[in-house]
Formats: C-alpha cells, sequence, structure tokens
C-alpha cells in the first residue's frame, strides 16, 4: 500500500518534470552505447560493425524511452486535461448558454459567499493582532445580571474593578482594559464625532500593534491622574482626516472642545478589539476623568470598561477561569460601591468572574446579527440549491441535443465513465468560471450589505477582506454545484443503450422515462425549495409592516437637539435656568412651534430605570423613568389623559410631581384613581416622594417591538403581552443635581435642515461655547429597525428571484413536453379537440408538478419558520396569511410560466405536427 | 536481482549493471540491455534506488545507481520470501522424490 503511494507520488513528481527524465534517459542510453561500442571496438571489431553490435545489444532505444515516458504519466490527469480543453471548446460554441449558466451560478455563489464573508468577518476571523490565539477575554460570569449605576455600551467593568482585578490576578503576563466612546472635533458650534477608545498603558504593547509613525502609548502614559496626555489615531482615521500627513505628529487634536496631543499613529489595519466597531482615536484611561460627562457619579457604579489580557505561558485557559472565580469574592468585596443599598451590594458580591478565549476578539455585533446571518446563509444556500435544479435541468437539455454525439462515442467503444467524465469536466469548468464571478460579486453584495447596516447612525466597521476561508467555502460550493447539476444530467444521458438512439428517427437516451421523470423531479424541487423562501419572505416582510404601522404613543417626527454645557461657564446649580432659558429662546426661533426639555428621547436606546416603594412595600418589576419639562407630552404628541402636565408649580421647592403612563397606573394603582398617589423611588435614602398628578397615554420607549426586559410572567397574563414599559416621568425642573448634557426635543414647521443652523446661533446666543448635535425621532426608529429591514429586503429579493428559477425552470421543463408530444397533440387536434382543451391539458400536467411541489414547501417552510421565530412581529411562524399568499404567488407564476408552451401547443397546426 | 546487484557492487551505472548481469547469468540470460532502464525506472518510482549523475570509467558523463534504506529493506523482505519459497519446494520436491 504504502509502496505504491510512494511510487504515485514520484510518478506525478517525474511526471511533472517528464522532458527532463526524458533527456536523462536519452543521454543515459548514448552513454551506454557509446560503452558497448567501446568494448566491441577493443576486441577488435572494425567501428561501424562495433556500432551495429552495440545497438543490437542494447535494443530498441526509442521504445525503452517511450516505455519510461508512458510510466510516468499519469493516465486521468492527462485525460482531465484533454476533457477541460474540450469542454473549453465546446463552451465557447454556445457562448450564450455558457455566459448564462456562468451568470447564474455566479448570482448564486456570489450571495452564499457575501453571506459567509460576514459571518467569517465576525465569528471566524482572529483579530489582526500578534499570537491572537493567547488573548483571553474577563468577563463577569451571567453577564453580571442586577449590576446597578450607569452603563456604557460595551461597558462590563468599573475602574475600581479593573484595578482590583489587575492587583489581585497571578494567570495573566499582562492584561490591558479599554472603553469605548465618542469625542466631539470640532472646536465650537455644533458637533463633529469620532470614535473614541479608552486604553489602558499597555493595551498597544500587549496587543503587539506598532505604530505606523510617531510612538504608541505606553504605561508611562497611563499614569493615575496625568495632566492632558497624548492621543494615537488610527490609521483610517488619519488617512481620511489628516491625509495621511506625518507632520501630524506633534500636532494637537481637539477632543470634546479640549487639546490633546497627537504622539503617534497605529499600523494599518488595526480597528481595536471589538469585531464590527472602529476606532479614530484613542487615549489613556487616565484621560477619562477629565471628559467624563458627568460628575457625581460614584466610580464604583459606572460601568464602562472591558478587559482582556494574555495568560502566563504554563497557564491554560480552564485554570486561568478557576482562578478568576477564585479571587472573585476579594476582587468584589473590595469594590462594592458606598452608595449601593444593601441587597444590591449582596448581589454584586455574588458575582463570579470568568475567563474565555477570544481570539476573535468581543463583539455586540456578533450577537445582535447571529441569527440574521445564519438566517440569511441558509437562504441563499436554498437558492444556490434551486440554481443547481435549474442548471441540471438545461444541462439535460444539452445532452438531448448531443444525444446522438454522446451514443455515436459510447457505441465506438468510449466507456461510459469517460463519457460521464467528460461531461462533468464542462460542468466543473462553468461551475469553476461561475465561482470566480462569485468571489467578484460576493464582495460587492457584502459590502451592500454592510452600508444597509450601518444606516442610521450605527457605524458599524468590518473588515471584509477575503481569507482563506472565504475562498475555501467558495471552492466548496464551487465543487457542490457542478455535482448537483452536473452528474445526475451525465448519468441519465449515458444510460441508454446506444442502438436506440442511433436508430433513424430514434429518440436520443434523454427522452426516455427516466430524464423526463428526472426534469419533472428537478421541477417539483423548484417549486418546493422556492416555496421556502417565498414564505420566509412574506414573513419577513409581514414582520417589517407590523413594525411600520405600531402603534408608538408618539409622532416620531420631531428634531431631537442634544446640548452640552460642560465647556460653557454655566456653572452646575445654574444649568437647570439655563436649559429653561435655551428652550424658551428656542420657540422664538421662526418655524419651531413647540419645544421641550427631556433627560431621554424615547428609542435612543439610553434607559434610566429602577424600582418604586409603593406604601412603604418594594414593588416587583422595573419602572423606566425621564425627566421631561412641560412641553414635552405636547411636542411628542402624547396625548394627557387625566390631570395635568408640569407647570410653574412644580418649583424646586414645591413637592416632587409625577406624570405616569397608563401601564404604571394599571400595575400599581389597579382599579383606583391614579391622580394624587404616592411612590418612593427605591434607591438609598433619603427617597423623595412623587406625587401623581397626570396620566398620559402609553408610548414606547426602549423598542419598537417592546418586549419587556427581565421576568415578565410575575404578572399576570394579559399583561405580559403588552407591548408598552411601565413609565414615570419626572419635573426637570425639580431635578437636584441635573447633568450638563440635555436633550431638547422640537416640533418644527420647516424641514430640521433649515432649522438647525438657526438653532445653533439660538443655543449659542444663550450659553455661548455649547455643544449641540442634532437628530431626529425617525432616524433612531430607522436604526432600530435595520435587522428587520435587512431581513424583509434580502428575503424579498431571494423570494422573487427563487420565483423567477423557479418558472423558468416550469417553462423549459414545459415546452420541452409540448414539443416531445406535438405528435399526439396534432392527432388529438385533428380528431377534434379544441385548442382549449389542449391548453388546459398542458395547464393540468404543470398544477401536477405544483401540487406535488407545495405540501413539500409547505413542510419545509414551516420546518425552517420556526428557527426565525425570534425574527417575527406580529405573526406567528405558522402564520396562515403567508402560506396562502406565497402558495397564490407560486400558483399565479406557474400558470404564466406555463401558459406561453400551452398556447403554443394549441395553435400546432395538426398536419404540421403529423407530417412528421 | 537488480537490487542485489547494486546492494553487492555499490553504486553502478546501467552499463555496469547489464555487465554484471551477463557475467552472473553467464550469457544464460540474454536480454537488450535498454529493458534494464524500464526496470531502473520502476525501482526509482518506488524509492528502491536513487540515481545522480557522475563520471564513467572512460571519463563520460553517467547515471550511477544506488540501493536506498528503503530498497534494503525491500531486499531482505523479498531474499526472505523467497528463501521460504524456496525452501517450501524443495521440501516438496523432496517429498515427491521419495514416494
Amino acid at each position: 500500500m504504502w509502496a505504491r503511494f510512494v511510487a504515485l507520488v514520484s510518478r506525478l513528481r517525474f511526471a511533472l518534470s517528464r522532458r527532463r527524465v526524458d533527456e536523462d534517459a536519452r543521454r543515459e542510453f548514448e552513454a551506454h552505447l557509446e560503452l558497448l561500442v567501446d568494448r566491441y571496438i577493443r576486441r577488435g571489431m572494425a567501428p561501424e560493425e562495433a556500432h551495429v553490435a552495440a545497438r543490437r545489444q542494447f535494443g530498441n532505444a526509442l521504445s525503452v524511452r517511450e516505455e519510461i515516458y508512458e510510466m510516468n504519466t499519469l493516465p486521468f490527469l492527462d485525460t482531465i486535461w484533454q476533457d477541460l480543453r474540450y469542454g473549453i471548446r465546446i463552451l465557447r460554441k454556445n457562448p450564450t448558454f455558457s455566459l448564462v449558466v456562468i451568470l447564474t451560478l455566479a448570482l448564486g455563489t456570489g450571495a452564499n459567499a457575501a453571506i459567509f464573508q460576514l459571518v467569517n468577518a465576525l465569528r471566524l476571523r482572529s483579530l489582526p493582532v500578534e499570537q491572537p490565539h493567547e488573548l483571553v477575554s474577563i468577563r463577569i460570569d451571567q453577564h453580571g445580571k442586577g449590576r446597578v449605576g450607569r452603563g456604557f455600551p460595551g461597558g462590563v467593568f468599573t475602574e475600581p474593578l479593573w484595578q482590583e482585578i489587575r492587583s489581585q490576578q497571578q494567570a495573566f503576563s499582562s492584561l490591558f482594559a479599554w472603553g469605548v466612546t465618542q469625542w466631539d472635533l470640532s472646536p465650537e458650534g455644533e458637533v463633529a464625532l469620532a470614535r473614541g477608545l479608552y486604553v489602558s498603558g499597555r493595551f498597544f504593547d500587549v496587543l503587539g500593534v506598532h505604530a505606523h509613525i510617531g510612538r504608541m502609548l505606553t504605561e508611562a502614559d497611563d499614569p493615575k491622574g496625568c495632566g492632558s496626555p497624548g492621543a494615537v489615531l488610527s490609521h483610517d482615521f488619519w488617512q481620511v482626516w489628516y491625509g495621511g500627513n506625518p507632520g501630524v505628529i506633534g500636532q494637537s487634536i481637539m477632543l470634546d472642545r479640549r487639546r490633546f496631543d497627537v504622539i503617534g499613529v497605529a499600523q494599518p489595519g488595526f480597528f481595536g478589539v471589538e469585531v464590527g466597531r472602529t476606532f479614530d482615536v484613542a487615549l489613556p484611561l487616565c484621560a477619562e476623568p477629565l471628559l467624563r460627562s458627568q460628575q457625581g457619579w460614584d466610580r464604583a457604579a459606572v460601568w464602562w470598561l472591558d478587559i482582556m489580557g494574555r495568560l502566563k505561558p504554563d497557564w491554560t485557559v480552564e485554570r486561568a477561569q478557576a482562578h478568576v472565580a477564585a479571587v472573585s469574592p476579594a476582587v468584589f468585596q473590595a469594590t462594592v460601591s458606598p452608595g449601593y443599598k444593601a441587597d444590591w451590594a449582596k448581589n454584586y458580591t455574588s458575582f463570579t468572574l470568568t475567563a474565555r478565549p477570544a481570539p476573535t476578539g468581543v463583539s455586540n455585533l456578533r450577537t445582535a446579527y447571529a441569527t440574521q446571518l445564519w438566517a440569511l446563509l441558509g437562504a441563499t444556500g436554498l437558492v444556490l440549491l434551486l440554481t443547481c435544479a435549474n442548471l441540471a435541468n438545461l444541462m439535460l437539455a444539452r445532452a438531448t441535443a448531443r444525444g446522438r454525439e454522446i451514443a455515436v462515442r459510447l457505441a465506438i467503444g468510449a466507456s461510459r465513465r469517460r463519457v460521464v467524465g467528460q461531461m462533468l469536466s464542462e460542468s466543473a469548468l462553468l461551475a469553476g468560471f461561475g465561482a470566480l464571478g462569485g468571489l467578484l460579486l460576493a464582495r460587492w453584495i457584502s459590502q451592500t450589505l454592510i452600508m444597509f447596516l450601518d444606516a442610521g447612525g450605527n457605524r458599524i466597521f468590518v473588515d471584509l477582506t477575503p481569507d482563506w476561508r472565504v475562498f475555501a467555502f467558495i471552492a466548496i460550493v464551487a465543487v457542490l454545484a457542478c455535482v448537483l447539476f452536473g452528474l445526475s444530467p451525465a448519468l441519465t444521458a449515458t444510460r441508454r443503450d446506444p442502438a436506440t438512439t442511433l436508430q433513424p428517427g430514434g429518440r436520443s437516451s434523454t427522452d426516455g422515462h427516466d430524464a423526463v421523470a428526472l426534469r419533472r423531479g428537478l421541477v417539483v424541487v423548484q417549486v418546493a425549495l422556492s416555496m421556502v423562501l417565498v414564505v420566509g419572505a412574506l414573513l419577513f416582510g409581514r414582520t417589517l409592516r407590523n413594525l411600520g404601522s405600531v402603534e408608538l404613543g408618539f409622532d416620531p417626527d420631531v428634531v431631537v437637539a442634544a446640548v452640552d454645557l460642560r465647556r460653557t461657564n454655566v456653572q452646575p446649580e445654574a444649568r437647570t435656568q439655563a436649559f429653561a432659558d435655551i428652550v424658551a429662546r428656542l420657540h422664538q426661533v421662526p418655524g419651531v412651534r413647540h419645544a421641550a426639555q427631556t433627560l431621554i428621547v424615547p428609542l435612543s436606546g439610553a434607559d434610566w430605570n429602577g424600582q418604586i416603594v409603593k406604601g412603604g412595600a418594594a414593588q416587583n418589576g422595573d419602572v423606566h423613568f425621564n425627566a421631561v419639562g412641560g412641553n414635552y407630552f405636547r411636542v411628542m404628541g402624547t396625548p394627557l389623559l387625566v390631570g395635568r402636565t408640569f407647570d410653574g408649580r412644580d418649583r424646586p421647592d414645591a413637592p416632587r410631581a409625577a406624570i405616569v403612563n397608563e401601564t404604571f397606573a394599571r400595575r400599581y394603582f389597579p382599579n383606583t384613581d391614579p391622580i394624587g398617589q404616592t411612590f418612593q423611588m427605591d434607591v438609598a435614602p433619603p427617597q423623595a416622594t412623587y406625587h401623581i398628578v397626570g396620566l398620559v397615554r402609553d408610548a414606547k420607549y426602549l423598542q419598537v417591538r417592546e418586549e419587556r426586559t427581565g421576568p415578565a410572567t410575575r404578572f399576570s397574563a394579559t399583561e405580559s403581552s403588552a407591548t408598552f414599559l411601565p413609565m414615570a416621568y419626572l419635573a426637570v425642573s425639580q431635578g437636584t443635581t441635573p447633568p450638563p448634557d440635555f436633550r431638547i426635543v422640537l416640533r418644527a414647521d420647516v424641514p430640521s435642515a433649515a432649522l438647525t443652523r438657526a438653532l445653533t446661533r439660538a443655543i449659542s446666543e444663550v450659553a455661548p461655547g455649547a455643544a449641540v448635535s442634532y437628530d431626529a425621532v425617525s432616524n433612531y426608529i430607522e436604526t432600530l429597525l435595520v435587522p428587520e429591514r435587512l431581513m424583509a429586503w434580502l428575503s424579498g429579493f431571494f423570494g422573487v428571484l427563487a420565483m423567477l428559477i423557479a418558472s423558468i425552470g416550469l417553462y423549459g421543463v414545459m415546452s420541452y413536453m409540448v414539443t416531445r408530444r406535438r405528435v399526439e397533440i396534432g392527432v388529438r387536434m385533428a380528431l377534434g379537440a379544441e385548442p382549449r382543451r389542449i391548453i388546459r391539458m398542458v395547464l393540468a400536467e404543470s398544477g401536477v408538478l405544483l401540487a406535488a411541489g407545495v405540501p413539500i414547501g409547505v413542510g419545509l417552510a414551516i420546518a425552517a419558520s420556526r428557527y426565525a421565530a425570534s425574527l417575527l412581529y406580529g405573526l406567528t411562524p405558522l402564520d396562515p396569511t403567508s402560506l396562502v399568499l406565497a402558495i397564490g404567488a407560486l400558483g399565479v407564476v406557474c400558470v404564466l410560466a406555463a401558459w406561453f408552451p400551452a398556447r403554443r401547443a394549441s395553435r400546432l397546426g395538426p398536419t404540421v405536427a403529423l407530417r412528421e | 536481482m537488480l537490487l542485489k546487484t547494486l546492494e553487492t557492487m555499490g553504486p553502478l551505472h546501467g552499463y555496469g549493471i547489464a555487465r554484471r548481469i551477463e557475467q552472473m547469468s553467464d550469457d544464460a540470460l540474454k536480454l537488450n540491455e535498454g529493458t534494464v532502464y524500464a526496470s531502473l525506472m520502476r525501482l526509482l518510482q518506488r524509492r528502491w534506488i536513487s540515481a545522480s549523475w557522475g563520471a564513467s570509467e572512460n571519463n563520460r558523463k553517467a547515471r550511477f545507481y544506488t540501493i536506498t534504506k528503503f530498497g534494503r529493506r525491500q531486499l531482505t523482505r523479498e531474499t526472505k520470501n523467497w528463501d521460504r519459497i524456496a525452501g517450501v519446494m524443495a521440501r516438496l520436491l523432496r517429498a515427491a522424490a521419495r514416494s
């Protein structure tokens, strides 16, 4: 066995240098002959005679050389080469056919590869840093459920926790922490945001990221309480913002209206450690106090850092995991926030740290889009299958056309294997070219997808350079496709006895019963697969529609102005008044109808929640809060049902007023008038008492598809299906420590683009130096619905594509059927069948195929849609409307596809048909 | 046989091998010497021998064949095999002669 393998390998080696081997043999034989000649001459022969004798003794040199040459060929390689060349010739003879097939395949593989590329970039690929497989991420077990305080996106740890973990752990040779933020780059007026990264001193060093120019941050840049440290730019940002000018080192950059010196630019391709996000500027952690938006928060309750590190050489992840779990009690004990109530602290100190390998970094996007990506990969896979079924039909039709050629080949002694191999190599060529086209398309498609996801201010960054995984995927897809669409036609086409085919007027083998059954089977498969895709498209389309028409509780056509007073000379105690002045001033801007201050704009992603105390007893379930100005409900268009809104009575020294929504009232004050009732917030004492002065209509707060966070089962069944959160609005005028940044919602009569300059001017008049940025509630909705829109559009596209492919398949088969049965049809018509009957006959035949495909499709769709249930809204996976619509749509398409062949059949002149 | 020749004689070129065979078989085996090369190629493919260019006795370029580690192993295996078969045959023939 082994010897044979060795022989094969050498054979391959010699085959590749066949010419040299042959040349060696020639020279060797010459030398041998000369030696023989010499010997004969020595024995006393004449040179002429000696030559002849030597030749005789040596034998036929040429035939030996030939023998050696043959020994070093690989017959199957040669055959493949021959077949491929023949295939190219055939394909070039039918350029239209080849082009159609290649394009179809390119679309199929391209769509698959594009989705796979995203999966790869998000889930599979290692970070572009040194030794990514050594990276380990530290987390809190169970995601640190019940963490209290102020949270930032991606924030897992507080700063005291980071310090404590760093000093107590022994498993890691090096650790680093980072926090994600945004900084304003503009020196004044309207805000220009940059993606910021706070990094601990060793961040770049541990990751092994080098400076492109200048230097990276080091431990020395990150002492506690550093003054104004240096900033590192990302390579992309440096290219875009500074045009790649190396003179940027030593220049200063404005971040949140403070100056920092640029000390270096990171190496190209480094985007941080979070997949789906990149950074523009990085500052050391010690700079955070300078730029922090809200003072006064206890640092032990601000969750904004994430931690990773490299293990010591002899440590495994399991050992590190056990180690960090063991030090957890000490770490959490040492960092309890003094502001925590007893039960919060109890929960906090029960947290456990975990360590897990993180060669691919961390990613929110990864979890957020996991289901969607797999669903899309499944859909593209179906499209590819469908394409293959169609191509198989096409190949079969071609094999029919070439039936005689195949029969001749078989008749003169070609083995069936050889003919099948030759037909397969043609398919392989098509698949290969299709895959190449797919590779080109994939890049374009996945970029479009990213742009889609990027819409609405998500700012997604994904590195899409194809790597070996993408190439391998495309190769596998191409091979699969080739086998799928090439094998069965090739096998069927060569099955028949050549003698039958070669008889004059005889039918080619693909006319046989086998081939017809195969073609019909393929159409049934196509109908079933497109049924799945169409049902998917309808489900996702209807989900998007449901979400688009959902009752929000407010009118989303609202402009949002975010005003930040940190860099103004407005003192903290004067902020409440300053904001009131700004709102009053904005009312005078032409075009502004109403304006109101609010801490949180609904659907912007910000949240403020907690529990309440009623009658001395803490209540279950989260209540969501907001602090708003008196005009807020008028701006938002949320109707006040009972009571009053906030007004001049709600001064800081007056009793605290609150306005609650219907869900709140229903849950905490059922069957009573909520007006006049009181509650407290469940926070560390002193707990202020809030008097309910008004009741407003329910409105969305966090999500368009507001599903209750946390355990919903504690409430009654009718309530858990409610799609609004219980809310309590407090008066901004009564806030004790107003934050420096606030949002103002405006309803205007003019488009926001025309308004913003006037607004900025007005705000600057009241508070010079204020940073302002604008957005719209409708934008937030767009952003929130990106996943649903993505699914709806893509699945819609795939659904239409599927129906198109299936109808082409059906059309092909029905036309073929009509051509094959034209004699029969002619006889029928000659015997008096009406054209209508012929049409009905053909349509009935296509109806049979449809009827066979639809139940299979429905079954598959039901099985598949269960996995997509979490992506749907307002309908069940077994949505009957979608199923019926899909069947209807497919039915219409199938009738259309069969109509043309049917009409052609009905117009066959009986004489024409019978003459043949 | 080729392997045995190479093992006992050390590196040889094709001509040398032909002479050796000629000598060993006392001209009982008369074959076209060219066919030796086809056999050599087969052994090369199995890596039982290796070949390299060198100078022959009359200072011509010639290709020398050497037995390899694999070749030696194969030789012992085949020798054993042959001995066994020969032994069995001898015994059989002896037994046949006796009866």
